[in-house]
């Protein structure tokens, strides 16, 4: 129970600070949207980092780490501390300087402007809405997740079938359809229900988000990164001592190691193409409608080179500690069940929970809960902002509404996607990483675009249209074909002579959306001489 | 310098891809599995190149201050 209080306690904490952000606000539209671009360089680096990172990078990467070895650090990390930080760089900057010299929210606006189509709004928008729906989703299912397993009983078998010990909850605490089954594979174990803990925390990152807005969103950021950061050292520093068993951590670290199984130690079950095609998948940051959000919200270009250089050595610090805790787990010195080792997702909670500390147990949980949440905020206030904007104020008319209304709208827009979020979310949960690498590579198919947008005259509204559809046509495919996410190792084999290459879907989308874009923007008429004038001045 | 630092990037980009250590199981200073071990390496390559990416190649305006709300 202690652990709960904790939780408990976090989530009231963050209310507070979204109350607080509130009474800072200057009540204005772009203040709700964009704190007033007032965001400096650390608590720029925090909230773009802690948006970057989410569910997908503690309890995706250690149970992904887990199942396949120490190659999953190569596989997202490392590669996302060359890509994230390049995409900053050759995309953020540049963006951030069109949007305060033109005046835009969103990513639908500079599109629109740039390729002076109104209509590639009505294709951009639905799409971009539709990616970031299973982001969305990975966070909102593996808090849930997280919470009922380290708030749960040990299952033993009986004569009578099984019963939980050291309960949270007694059954019939809650209405059955949320214990599904209680003491079953599925059931709630006397922790709290997935489903219960799933609709917590999305009421109370909708509640933040509601009053706060981006200045709420971006103070939560910077405090939820720097919480995750410190508790997922101390996590990893403790569980080191309780698993090594040795009293030096040194000592600890080296024991643990040795029990590594050598396939995980290695890459030997990785195929070097799908390792290389992985790298594509960062790429996903150039176009996520969140984080250009966050970059719009900077109060100068120079605010950026914090982020830049830092971000890589933020990624390391967060990702190493989960790699080697998942390959740890799959040694002999931690014993994870196999219903537990069936399911991935929960096998980080279940090193926490297993070092019987309940105070522990519950800050890393806040800690955990702190990575889902600080990229959920985002994400949640970019589509209000992007409705609003995008299609409120766009086809109705910007006079025809008050500030005030502008708000609410973006407000009701969020609780409706926060509802039809948690409503998927009820289903059938998937592999957080399996799911996020989906998600990730829907958002790199469209990475030629915003290049092309911000680099390339040659680039015509036709171009951009054949790249959206492009992209988003071989991503439906290609996620069909691997029965939407259920096979995990899914990879296009590509045969070049006599050897066949694995290659990751997002390879081939990315490949599709820049051939259909360079081709159609070189049969199609070229952009406008005064669009180019204003997003090329010095080479017209 | 702007040719050094993205020079770097691509070598970085080259040097992620360590067939040479795909399938050794070392374990340096007795605990971190060398292909781990390297790849924090690429990452704290990383940062250096990014820090002499915005030392060298940042964009010469780069004093740009927001006005309230965008210039539109």
């Amino acid at each position: 129970m202690i652990q709960l209080w904790i939780i408990g306690g976090y989530l009231a904490l963050l209310l507070l600070l979204g109350f607080g952000a509130s009474r800072f606000g200057r009540g204005t539209s772009s203040d709700y949207m964009l704190a007033s671009h007032s965001i400096g360089p650390i608590l720029l680096l925090l909230s773009l980092f802690g948006t970057t990172m989410t569910a997908f990078a503690l309890v995706g990467s250690t149970g992904e780490a887990f199942k396949r070895g120490v190659g999953v650090y190569g596989m997202l990390a490392s590669s996302s501390g060359i890509i994230h930080s390049l995409c900053f760089f050759v995309l953020g900057v540049p963006l951030w300087k069109l949007g305060q010299k033109y005046g835009y929210r969103t990513q639908v606006q500079f599109f629109r402007d740039r390729l002076d189509s109104d209509r590639i709004g009505l294709v951009l928008f639905p799409v971009l809405v539709a990616l970031v729906i299973p982001y969305l989703l990975i966070g909102v299912m593996s808090a849930g997740l997280f919470i009922n397993v380290v708030t749960q009983g040990r299952v033993v078998a009986g004569d009578e079938g099984p019963t939980v010990q050291n309960a949270t909850f007694a059954e019939g605490t809650f209405p059955s359809f949320l214990e599904s089954g209680y003491a079953t594979e599925a059931g709630s174990k006397g922790g709290v229900p997935r489903h219960l803990a799933s609709l917590v925390i999305c009421g109370v990152v909708l509640t933040y988000v509601f009053f706060g807005g981006m200045r709420g969103t971006a103070w939560a950021n910077g405090f939820q990164t720097m919480v995750f950061m410190v508790l997922g050292l101390v996590m990893f520093y403790i569980l080191t001592q309780k698993l090594g068993g040795e009293s030096g951590f040194f000592a600890n670290l080296q024991k643990l190691s040795a029990s590594i199984p050598p396939e995980k130690l290695t890459r030997s079950g990785i195929s070097t193409s799908k390792f290389l095609t992985y790298m594509f998948v960062p790429l996903s940051v150039g176009m996520f409608p969140h984080l250009f959000q966050h970059w719009l919200t900077a109060k100068s270009a120079n605010s950026f080179k914090l982020a830049v250089v830092v971000h890589p050595i933020f990624i390391m610090i967060v990702w190493v500690p989960c790699i080697l805790l998942g390959v740890w787990a799959a040694g002999a010195l931690v014993n994870v069940p196999p219903p537990i080792a069936a399911e991935p997702n929960k096998v980080l909670a279940f090193m926490v929970k297993s070092t019987g500390m309940p105070v522990l147990a519950g800050l890393l949980t806040a800690g955990v809960l702190a990575a889902i949440m600080s990229s959920l905020d985002s994400q949640f206030l970019c589509l209000g902002t992007m409705f609003t904007e995008d299609v409120m104020l766009h086809y109705g008319g910007r006079d025809r509404y008050t500030d005030a209304q502008h708000i609410w709208t973006a407000r009701a827009f969020i609780i409706a996607i926060v509802a039809l979020t948690y409503f998927f979310s009820l289903f059938d949960p998937r592999g957080v990483f399996t799911l996020g690498v989906w998600c990730f590579s829907g958002f790199a198919s469209l990475f030629p675009l915003a290049l092309a947008a911000v680099y390339w005259r040659g680039l015509t509204k036709w171009g951009a249209y054949a790249t959206v559809l492009t992209a988003i046509g071989t991503w439906f495919y290609l996620f069909r074909a691997s029965g939407y996410a259920d096979d995990e190792a899914y990879a296009i084999p590509v045969t070049l002579g006599e050897t066949t290459f694995e290659v990751m879907p997002v390879a081939v989308m990315v490949l599709a959306s820049t051939v259909a874009m360079l081709v159609v923007s070189f049969i199609t008429p070229k952009p406008k001489a005064e669009t180019l004038a204003k997003f090329f001045p010095g080479s017209v | 310098m702007n040719k050094v630092v993205w020079g770097l990037v691509l070598l970085l980009i080259v040097l992620h891809q360590d067939v040479w250590f795909w399938t050794d199981e070392r374990l340096v200073f007795g605990f971190l599995p060398i292909g781990l071990a390297w790849h924090m390496g690429i990452s704290i390559g990383a940062s250096i190149t990014w820090f002499l990416a915005t030392k060298y190649c940042w964009p010469a305006d780069d004093d740009t201050q927001a006005t309230a709300g965008g210039a539109a």
